[in-house]
């Protein structure tokens, strides 16, 4: 019964779409003969193709739509990009959403729940389903991509080649998209010492002070704090046991705040240290204009670092296919990478931009160079992880 | 289709013939509907989708496994959390609430002083959830009003033992601020229903005033006064939004259900969160059932 009902809205989405692609097509293929005089772009809206709901759900790559002109035109034709989870001060993604609207004014982006969990991601995907508010890309951390491979399309953006092979799924159903540091953001009016080693925050002169960025049996990088502390005094990726134990004395010497930190809490002092991703202490700093707070200051401290890379993804079923897919060479394009790069995020396209100098290099020089080796837990350490945190998270600390 | 639309046609024409009175009664049932309809579609069927979902695995094969959970001793912390917090806070704005009653007695039922408190009782009492966790943030939190003013002019330091508002027992302020209103809402009726004649026919027949207090007044109370209680109680069991603004830590059941939920570190468990609600149902369902029974103990002495 659903599924009919399912297949028959896609059936006269479809149906309309050819329509309309049919117009479309044509007044594109016309605008870009009269106006663009060279022969590469007249021959790539020549070769648009219209597609089905379904086969666009289906495209691998942008020569499915006929080349770019074609995804464009296609992505025009859907008017709307459902992305979910992206908040502005995160990564840049405001800028970013902000750049892709004024590129593509014909799209609407509609962001929703900006401050859910990857997890919240995939719970609107399925519960959503063939509905036309379901995402139509996904910003996933590793745990829960794992669990979800079934809800991702295959697709691989105009610059595969530039992402390590490490870095993507061989078929493009996910890929790397950027990482951040664990670096402690303190507020320099309060704490007057720079933190020097994940120790010091024991002291006294941090009492009521230190916070993470939630439960870290809940939140991917409340987790990652937990991970960081773990590698700076001394555990590894394989247990994460003496992580644990740091936040147990934290908690002890009365210096662990539970409440969860935002902008805001920064601003108004109330969270005067917080353990986070290099990205969002720096854009809660200066970088972060006349929003951020003045005195904040980030730290990544000397020792082993700790990255985490989330995944791009598209919804195999979600809404608007072709304005997924066009959103995904958007975000892989120099011009998004750098904007990941400006706020503190090392892109994955990385050390292809730095090889064939489309990186922006003042922006690289002032965030600093990647290190060279930093450790990211693998799918199965981070299983392992968490089940340890579940178990014994609350028990230590809460 | 028609298959369906026959039987109902039958039944229209059913209650077409029937008496006077029997179509009063339908018609009186028509006016539930639109109440009913509400209440199911946005009550018992979630209710019933949420706790089933936990008798699920993650593929959709029917287990018990998800039980398990409740041998969970971070989930028996969380349960035994909620009920303390919950239950000291219903004591404490119980009898401060009842408190607040017994003053009122004196000033006049049409006074003032009885309007403006019944009135901002009502408002005070629905005042919730992140509003109320930031009211408290601006007041007694690390920064707060009262905690600067303190430590400036007395040099005292409530948060000396960690920070006071950010912990399980830190709720129990929040929680007694929208407990207290409650209590005298709920209480006041029963107050009121005392009756002069009362304590006249106890001092007609030579009881002092602590006598009546004792012998008649509190028996008389206390259904009114425990039921209250327990209002109370169910109330603050049940709050999230609040603990969720203060304590991201988890430490109490709405929130260890939402960890359940929403998990990015740990996948898969989202059907736990349906026992879990099972586990917080049942010690509603008694919860609630003791409530109506007091009321209607309760109830015989304000008619």
């Amino acid at each position: 019964m659903e599924l009919r009902a399912i297949a028959r809205t896609a059936g006269t989405r479809g149906g309309k779409r050819i329509l309309a692609t049919a117009a479309l097509a044509t007044v594109v293929a016309l605008s870009l003969t009269a106006c663009a005089g060279s022969g590469a772009n007249t021959a790539n809206a020549a070769d648009a193709k219209t597609l089905t709901l379904e086969q666009a759900q289906k495209a691998t790559s942008a020569a499915d739509f006929g080349g770019m002109a074609g995804l464009v035109a296609a992505a025009n034709k859907e008017g709307h990009l459902n992305v979910i989870t992206l908040p502005p001060s995160w990564a840049n993604y405001g800028k970013i959403i902000a750049g892709f609207q004024k590129k593509y004014p014909n799209i609407k982006i509609n962001s929703e729940n900006p401050n859910g969990s990857s997890a919240d991601e995939v719970a609107a995907a399925k519960s959503q389903k063939g509905q036309s508010t379901a995402p139509d890309v996904f910003d996933l951390g590793t745990a829960v991509l794992d669990d979800n491979l079934d809800l991702l399309a295959d697709y691989k953006v105009k610059n595969w080649a530039d992402l390590p092979a490490d870095y993507k799924d061989a078929k493009g159903k996910w890929y790397y998209d950027y990482t951040g540091l664990m670096s402690i953001g303190y507020d320099s009016k309060v704490i007057k010492k720079a933190p020097k080693s994940i120790d010091d925050l024991l002291g006294s002169d941090y009492k009521g002070k230190v916070a993470i960025k939630g439960d870290p049996t809940q939140a991917n990088e409340a987790a990652s704090a937990v991970y960081w502390a773990n590698l700076q005094s001394g555990g590894t990726a394989d247990d994460i046991q003496p992580g644990i134990d740091f936040f147990g004395k934290l908690k002890k010497a009365g210096n662990f705040l539970s409440v969860l930190p935002t902008q805001a809490t920064v601003n108004s002092g109330e969270t005067p240290v917080v353990i986070q991703w290099s990205y969002n202490n720096l854009a809660w700093g200066p970088a972060g204009g006349s929003a951020g707070n003045p005195n904040w200051k980030t730290v990544v401290l000397p020792g082993t670092a700790l990255g985490s890379y989330y995944n791009q993804a598209i919804n195999a079923d979600g809404p608007n296919p072709a304005a997924a897919r066009l959103w995904e060479e958007y975000l892989y394009s120099p011009e998004v990478q750098n904007l990941y790069l400006a706020s503190g995020a090392y892109p994955a396209t990385l050390q292809a931009m730095i090889s064939n100098k489309t990186v922006d290099e003042s922006t690289l020089k002032s965030v600093g160079e990647p290190p060279k080796n930093f450790v990211q837990l693998t799918a199965d350490q981070a299983t392992k992880a968490g089940s340890l945190l579940g178990s014994s998270w609350s028990k230590t600390v809460g | 289709m028609t298959a369906a639309s026959t039987p109902i046609a039958t039944a229209t024409t059913a209650t077409g013939a029937g008496t006077a009175r029997f179509r009063r009664l339908g018609a009186g049932w028509l006016g539930f509907t639109p109440f009913a309809l509400y209440v199911l579609l946005f009550l018992a069927v979630p209710t019933v989708y949420a706790v089933a979902s936990g008798f699920f695995t993650d593929a959709g094969a029917f287990t018990f496994a998800n039980l398990a959970a409740f041998a969970n001793p971070v989930i028996v912390t969380d349960m035994v959390n909620s009920f303390w917090v919950s239950a000291v806070v219903a004591l404490v704005g119980a009898v401060v609430g009842a408190l607040i009653c017994f003053a009122l007695l004196g000033a006049k039922p049409t006074g003032m002083l009885r309007t403006v408190v019944d009135s901002a009782s009502s408002v005070l009492a629905q005042f919730g959830g992140i509003m109320l966790a930031f009211a408290f943030i601006a007041l007694i939190g690390l920064q707060g009003v009262l905690t600067l003013t303190l430590k400036q002019t007395f040099g005292f330091d409530i948060n000396a033992n960690g920070p006071l508002l950010y912990q399980v027992s830190g709720l129990v302020f929040p929680y007694l601020y929208f407990s207290i209103p409650l209590m005298v809402i709920t209480f006041m009726p029963a107050i009121e229903g005392m009756q002069h004649q009362w304590a006249e026919a106890a001092a007609t027949l030579g009881a002092s005033r602590a006598t009546y207090w004792w012998r008649v007044a509190f028996p008389i109370l206390a259904p009114a006064f425990w039921g209250s209680t327990i209002l109370l109680f169910a109330n603050a069991f049940s709050s999230f939004a609040t603990a969720a603004a203060l304590i991201d830590q988890g430490g109490i059941m709405p929130l260890a259900i939402k960890q359940q939920l929403t998990s990015e570190t740990i996948v898969g468990v989202s059907n736990t969160a349906g026992v879990l609600a099972l586990g917080m149902l049942v010690v509603m369902v008694i919860v609630m059932a003791a409530y109506s029974m007091l009321q209607r103990r309760a109830r015989r002495w304000q008619r």
